[in-house]
């Protein structure tokens, strides 16, 4: 029997619920592993995974500085898609999103990937006319997405503002119907459960202090639970990432870190039924199952390593949702948070090899990472076991702002707070 | 959290446009290779703690200052002018 | 049932004024200055609410934010609100209340058979199941498990009511009216400090209505309404009654929630509060203890159960029996007694108990029963006895560690010295309808935790203190943990002296020195004889029959044994914990329940409990409406409108207009009945037939002036400046620092030391930042200003054959053949009479000008042109008609400019200066952004159908499409050419003239032939301009 299935809750239920053991062993640290992967989230983690289940490398070390899953994979929106207007884009984003289809099944674990459905509202003849661009993109790609009408708009949103009254009213939108909303925490449980099951160690509470070197590679990492040591080490720590690669004395990456504000309201009964973002400004908002609005929009613009963010964002943010769902006034805002952002300069990530040889770096998933989560594992345990970028990641080096070959999906250079 | 504009006064961070590092040094303007362009517009050194930065009073005089700031704690400590205005300027 | 009311009392209720409302229809009789809560206690309702997961049934648990329980929906249609706190809302005449999560009602509720499945419900169940049998089923559960979640339910109309949002300022911000926050207040305010003192409740004095205290001599009631009074008096104190303080940011700056009071003219109001110093006198709130059926209606707070007596003249039952760990709450049960509220028994762990608070109890009738603990509550929809054990003989989780209490030695040494087995059948069954249950109190700690380090396990109160402040804070009072109002209302005056200081006023000395004396405390243990006791472990009633359910979480229903299970599993840190088994996280933030759990884990962990740690607060700490975030920032008023200064003169022309950025811009000026393609196609070859006219006010407009104002412009755009004659006009391409193209425009040098630049509307602002970053930060030493003028001027485009004659009517100052102004060319004149600046530029390929004249002025030569070109077939155009005009030319705008273009991928890399340095060069020669491959701009035309912007190329025909080799940026359809035109970005676009490709078009279902071709479609040479 599987270790987690219907019959087994019904089974454990009649007795107790004694008989469920941890859904990771608390592990502690080997001397030596084949890899070590800096970074309990989910991308770390996911990596883990694949490591132990495509490339057979059982000794494999996860090392988090604190409990694992709290840090971006743990504080977010929470909205999985692949609707992206450029191709190194939307193909790595739609293997995510077919390794999201199975995930549950793949983990033994469920994630609840509810293929719900994502809306992004037009508000002008133009925006359709790029909406339609970035859709005809996607289903020549082989991608689903469909545009439709303002009454179809209705018809899956009830409550959503249609009316002329609106400031910036809806002309139609862009769906992705298999795009949808994952719950964030069970994928990092879940891909913990399954690396552990594999042998995974994963090492919680044992920050990385320092990087060893042996003759200019790196050899492992230094923990206050002592020092670890493996052929190649992985590193995704998103936010962290410029504090950690300064350990192994890595400096000026194209990356800033910035605080993006997360907003949850009060459960309520289904009332908005697809994952929506707002046209004429930058929100987005879908409905937990427990009942709870989620949504989010900008960064609060400015650098920080604190998880924590400031009114302006918060009052934009809920001018925004309520320009889409104006009965939402009333309902109540129950939780916010803020998460630190690995923003890269042009909006996109970096899965590759280096900078120094043994290492491996995995970040500038600016807010996006969540939906990210399987491919990224999925090519980053590519890129470390046979030593050279999977092909769906093979764009996303960090060699290419020098080159200037950037996947600016948002055109806005390298401002990284404006993508 | 509030930036003590050199002209208006204590004003909330919202009436600013953020633009990033104001330690990067620009090369000079005749600089015709590539690499000190690369640092400059690509490499950050993205601190956790104090931190120079450059912000616009957008919303405001439309100064732009070099702010000292905190990026753990988010605690500001001086701001000042830079350009024309600014200190030997 | 009979109604609960006593027959006197009630400090907030008007006994003269009484209404009705309806709880789920049924009327239920009310007093001004209820609750809702508090009339449906004294009306004996039990039951007003199901919990979230196995729809037990619930009564009102608390008086207050803490309140797990009853929540409510109040109203219907537009103003319905969901998860209304029935403990905090006022009752209102007529005010429709319902309960929620139930079907039919709360009462009898259908889903509470849903428990008999709770075995297999247990924490993170839903992890471990609905994963198959297939990969989609998720989708196929979900939509049940979104129904049975979920709490109220909220209106899909637009909520009418009118938010505000407002600021404050202050030297000293105190948070809380209860003792210690008046006192910080008076000596605050008394030191000349701009003070504010915020207090959630509609009154001031915190729970001193819950006293029997004197404070300074007098009463603790007439101490704070004298308090008050003064504070009032002082032209530098500003109270702010109901008005909830939720959210501690940075640099000292506080978000505050004001209840203006129901449906009035504003709801509530948002305040944003920049605060030097802030004093958090957030008091504390009591926490239950967690026992077998602890959830059932009839077990409530101990202080809820005094505050509903005393405030409301409602008794909380009328058989009680007091479950406690504490002397505060023996002191509650006294004046619950006083109050005419029947005190059965009371319950107690402790062995020994003050004379002076059991004596009078027990001389009216209570039973004391010490050394147990109540270890179940019987009764379903309502309790209907405890079951009472030996502490013994109960497991109690106890804040682990070393407990050093008197109490708890007293415990230990009876066990260990009293060791015989309890007695089989020890258990004590007494009745009662209400179970009052007091484990001590927890200080108010969300804004302190918000703003400062972790929290501080305090020993004597069992209980996480304000940790180090990371921002100007003092807490004080119980919100610091002050176990007595001697001491708490001290703290508060030094923490206002402290605070005012801090700010810099002088608290003046003797005032420092003084204590406000507290006097009349007829208990004086300095800790209230606090044994502490989070638990009583469930044990099973009977033999074979499980124990009820012992709840932490009541609104999440997290049970002690979820738990265990979390810790079982793995989930055995604080924060995973709360994420597992959602403890803490429903509307009452974890008030009541978050410490309990954590003691649990402590236990299970075998650990301290403060060495399990805890979470960290976040803002909001009360739920706040979504509406009051906002303000008046919605419908209409969600953004700011642009109009031009011809928007009216448009709205006369009967132009459609649409929303172009944030500005209002006409689209067509349709004649009856006219579609929008005969519109803007009319207008387009209007243009190049006669003459018309367009409001280009929405450029953006830039004076750049000083002495090296062409130096300036020299280094920010792509190419030179400096060499433009005076009274001339030059296209320039503006690169961003990563050699990508940023933006285009015109500059026209006006002086030596003067220019106007032109930016394109979408980027004006932009554009503007860029230019004052490169002035201060990159060009200091250049002596130029930069300054915007976008709104001074009203510009319009005369474009056309007869341009030329339709201005040469109305200006003076400037000849206007070739010579005397050429192509290019710019003067100063006056047209119509107005000052007004003439640039002889063109988008639309026509022999064309634009005119700037003042804003003001903008309006009455729109109608002027129209007038004096009347003969010459003047007509205006629109929108649409321009981007005709500039596609036919192949002039680029927002949509190719999409930022990802390098100027070769335009085919303007000869605009590129070899001659001078400027922003973006160096890095505009990589030879990535010049690769042959790249998307490149070239022209379109449909070779039958027409397409649509947003369609791709491709080189296969509908069937086999192939992959994207570019897309079409811009279409139209040309009414000079007679077919549909397009400019697109090509892969390698610039060596595929004369290919044929498709249009692939396959989201809008379409797929047509196009040839590629130069995007010069109209007058290549620019014959025409030159006319």
């Amino acid at each position: 029997m599987a270790e987690y299935s219907a019959l087994r809750v019904i089974s454990e239920g009649l007795r107790g619920n004694r008989g469920w053991r941890p859904a990771w062993r608390k592990a502690e640290p080997k001397p030596r592993y084949d890899v070590i992967i800096v970074g309990g989230g989910g991308h770390g983690l996911a990596t883990a995974y694949y490591l132990a289940k495509n490339h057979g490398i059982r000794q494999v070390a996860v090392v988090e500085r604190g409990p694992i899953g709290l840090g971006n994979v743990g504080r977010n929106t929470t909205i999985v898609r692949s609707n992206y207007l450029l191709p190194e884009n939307y193909h790595f984003y739609e293997w995510s999103l077919k390794l999201w289809e199975g995930l549950s099944h793949e983990l033994n674990y469920n994630v609840m990937f509810s293929q719900r459905g994502v809306l992004n509202l037009a508000h002008s003849p133009e925006q359709l006319d790029a909406y339609a661009e970035r859709g005809n993109a996607m289903r020549l790609a082989g991608i689903d997405a469909d545009l439709i009408g303002r009454e179809a708009v209705g018809q899956l949103c009830p409550g959503l503002d249609l009316s002329e009254e609106a400031r910036f009213p809806v002309v139609g939108g862009l769906i992705q119907r298999r795009a949808g909303t994952a719950r964030h925490d069970a994928v990092a449980w879940g891909y913990a459960h399954a690396a552990d099951r594999l042998g995974v160690d994963i090492i919680e509470n044992a920050p990385v202090t320092d990087f060893i070197m042996e003759a200019g590679e790196v050899a492992g990492v230094v923990t206050p639970r002592g020092e670890i040591r493996a052929e190649k080490v992985g590193v995704a720590v998103a936010g962290m990432t410029s504090e950690v690669m300064r350990l192994a004395g890595i400096d000026g990456l194209p990356i800033e870190s910035h605080v993006l504000q997360g907003f949850v309201s009060e459960p309520v009964k289904p009332l908005v039924n697809c994952v929506v973002t707002y046209g004429a400004g930058h929100m987005y908002v879908s409905q937990s199952d427990k009942g709870g609005l989620v949504f989010g929009g900008s960064l609060d613009f400015y650098n920080s390593y604190a998880q924590r963010g400031n009114l302006p964002a918060v009052h934009e943010m809920a001018r925004e949702l309520l320009a889409v769902f104006p009965n939402a006034a009333r309902i109540k805002l129950l939780r916010s948070w803020g998460g630190v952002m690995d923003m890269s300069l042009d909006g996109s990530p970096i899965i590759a090899p280096g900078p120094l040889p043994g290492l491996y770096l995995n970040c500038g998933w600016c807010y996006g990472g969540f939906k990210a989560t399987p491919a990224s594992g999925w090519c980053f345990a590519h890129t470390i076991a046979r030593e050279e970028p999977h092909a769906l990641s093979a764009p996303f080096t960090l060699t290419r702002f020098a080159e200037g070959r950037h996947i600016d999906e948002a055109g806005t250079g390298a401002m990284a707070g404006l993508h | 959290m509030l930036i003590p504009c050199p002209v208006c006064g204590q004003r909330d961070a919202g009436e600013f446009f953020y633009r990033g590092d104001a330690t990067a040094a620009r090369p000079p303007l005749e600089e015709e290779a590539e690499r000190p362009w690369v640092e400059y517009v690509y490499a950050r050194h993205n601190p956790r703690g104090e931190h120079l930065e450059f912000w616009q009073h957008a919303h405001g005089c439309r100064q732009l200052l070099v702010v000292r700031r905190n990026t753990e704690t988010h605690e500001v400590f001086e701001a000042r002018l830079v350009g024309p205005f600014g200190e030997g300027g | 049932m009979p109604g609960f009311r006593l027959a006197s009392g009630g400090t907030r209720i008007d006994r003269s004024a009484r209404f009705t409302f309806t709880f789920d229809g049924a009327p239920v009789e009310a007093f001004a200055g209820d609750t809702i809560a508090s009339a449906l206690i004294a009306s004996g309702r039990s039951i007003v609410a199901r919990s979230f997961k196995y729809h037990r049934p619930r009564g009102v648990f608390s008086a207050g934010a803490e309140e797990p329980n009853a929540l409510v929906t109040v109203g219907s249609g537009a103003v319905r609100e969901p998860n209304v706190n029935a403990a905090t809302r006022l009752a209102a005449p007529g005010m429709e209340v319902s309960g929620q999560n139930a079907f039919p009602s709360v009462e009898r509720d259908i889903g509470a058979v849903g428990e008999k499945l709770s075995p297999f419900l247990a924490a993170g169940f839903y992890y471990k199941t609905f994963i198959g049998p297939l990969k989609r089923s998720w989708m196929w559960y979900e939509p049940a498990i979104r129904r049975a979640a979920g709490m109220g339910r909220a209106s899909l109309e637009p909520d009418p009511a009118r938010y505000e949002k407002a600021s404050a300022f202050a030297d000293v911000l105190v948070v809380g009216a209860g003792p210690a926050g008046l006192a910080a207040a008076l000596t605050a305010g008394r030191a000349g400090a701009r003070v504010i003192l915020a207090e959630a409740a509609p009154g001031p004095g915190g729970a001193l209505d819950l006293e029997e205290a004197d404070i300074d001599g007098r009463p603790a009631g007439e101490w704070a309404a004298a308090a008050t009074v003064e504070l009032a008096g002082m032209e530098n104190v500003t109270l702010m009654p109901r008005t909830h303080v939720w959210g501690y940011y940075d640099g000292g700056v506080l978000a505050a929630l004001e209840d203006c009071g129901g449906e009035g003219e504003t709801r509530c109001r948002h305040w944003r509060i920049e605060a030097r110093q802030a004093v958090l006198a957030t008091g504390a709130i009591e926490r239950p203890i967690v026992f077998a059926g602890n959830d059932r209606p009839g077990v409530m707070l101990a202080s809820a159960g005094l505050a509903y007596a005393r405030r409301y003249g409602a008794a909380p039952g009328g058989n009680v029996i007091l479950f406690c760990n504490n002397d505060e709450a023996w002191r509650s049960a006294g004046l619950l007694a006083e109050a005419g509220v029947k005190i059965a028994a009371i319950v107690d762990p402790r062995t020994e108990i003050l004379d002076a608070l059991a004596r009078p109890l027990a001389e009216r009738g209570a039973e004391i029963i010490l050394s147990h603990v109540v270890a179940a509550a019987r009764g379903v929809k309502r309790v209907e006895g405890a079951t009472i054990v030996p502490v013994g003989e109960a497991a109690l989780a106890e804040a682990a560690g070393n407990i050093d209490r008197p109490g708890a030695q007293a415990q230990e040494s009876e066990q260990g010295e009293d060791a015989a087995p309890p007695a089989p059948g020890g258990a004590l069954e007494r009745a009662c309808d209400t179970i009052l249950v007091s484990g001590g109190f927890n200080p108010v700690i969300n804004l302190a935790s918000q703003a400062g380090g972790p929290p501080v396990w305090r020993e004597e109160i069992a209980a996480f203190v304000p940790g180090e402040p990371r921002q100007a804070f003092i807490a004080a009072g119980a919100a610091a943990g002050a176990p007595t109002l001697e001491i708490a209302i001290n703290q508060g005056a030094e923490a206002g002296a402290l605070a005012a200081s801090a700010a810099g006023f002088e608290a003046r000395n003797e005032e420092l020195a003084v204590k406000i004396p507290v006097e009349g405390l007829r208990v004086t243990t300095e800790d209230g004889g606090l044994l502490p006791l989070f638990e009583v472990e469930p044990q099973g009633a009977k033999p074979g029959k499980a124990a009820d359910k012992a709840f932490v979480d009541l609104q999440h229903d997290v049970t002690a044994a979820d738990i265990r299970l979390a810790h079982q599993e793995g989930f055995a840190d604080a924060e995973h914990l709360k994420r597992y088994t959602t403890l803490g996280m429903a509307n009452d933030q974890g008030r009541t329940s978050a410490l309990a759990g954590l003691a649990i884990l402590a236990g299970e962990r075998e650990m301290p409990l403060p060495a399990v740690g805890s979470t960290r607060f976040r803002p909001p700490a009360i739920p706040v409406p979504l509406g009051t975030l906002a303000g008046r920032e919605r419908g209409r008023h969600a953004a700011p409108v642009r109009r031009s200064p011809l928007h009216h003169a448009h709205l006369a022309a009967g132009a459609q207009m649409m929303e172009a950025g944030l500005w209002m811009r006409p689209r067509i000026y349709p004649k009856r009945g006219e579609t929008l393609f005969a519109a803007y196609t009319r207008e387009a070859r209007h243009v190049r037939r006669a003459v018309g006219i367009a409001d280009v006010s929405t450029l953006g407009k830039i004076e750049v002036a000083g002495p090296d104002a062409a130096a300036f412009l020299d280094r920010v755009y792509a190419n030179n400046f400096s060499n433009l004659a005076v009274g001339k006009a030059r296209y320039g391409l503006m690169l961003r620092e990563d050699g990508f193209v940023f933006d285009d425009g015109t500059a026209w040098r006006l002086a030596e030391d003067r220019y106007l630049a032109t930016t394109t509307t979408a980027k004006a602002a932009e554009v503007m930042l860029h230019l004052e970053f490169l002035a201060a930060a990159a060009f200091p030493e250049l002596k130029v200003s930069l300054t915007s003028v976008s709104d001074q001027y009203a510009g319009i485009a005369v474009a056309g054959p007869k341009a030329r004659e339709l201005l040469a009517r109305l200006v003076e100052g400037t000849g206007m053949d070739n010579d005397a102004f050429p192509f290019m060319g710019v003067r100063e004149a006056t047209v119509g009479g107005a000052p007004a600046l003439l640039a002889r530029l063109s988008f639309s390929g026509e022999n064309a000008y634009e005119v700037y004249v003042g804003a003001d002025h903008g309006p009455f030569i729109w109608k002027l042109l129209l007038e004096k070109g009347a003969d010459l077939e003047v007509a205006p155009y629109g929108l649409e008609a321009m981007g005709t005009l500039r596609i036919e030319k192949g002039h680029v705008a927002g949509p190719e400019l999409n930022g990802r273009v390098s100027a070769h991928d335009l085919g303007m890399e000869k605009l590129l200066s070899t001659k001078k340095p400027f922003v973006g060069k160096p890095l505009a020669q990589r030879p990535a952004l010049s690769e042959p491959g790249r998307l490149q701009l070239v022209g379109v035309i449909a070779a039958d159908e027409a397409f649509r912007a947003g369609a791709h190329l491709v080189a296969g025909p509908a069937e086999q499409p192939g992959p994207s080799e570019g897309h079409i940026t811009s279409v139209t359809f040309s009414p000079a050419l007679g077919k549909t035109i397009g400019l697109a970005l090509l892969k390698g676009g610039r060596e595929r003239r004369g290919e044929s490709l498709y249009a692939a078009d396959p989201i809008r279902g379409g797929h047509c032939r196009v040839e590629v071709v130069s995007p010069h479609f109209v007058d290549p040479k620019g014959e025409r301009l030159h006319g």
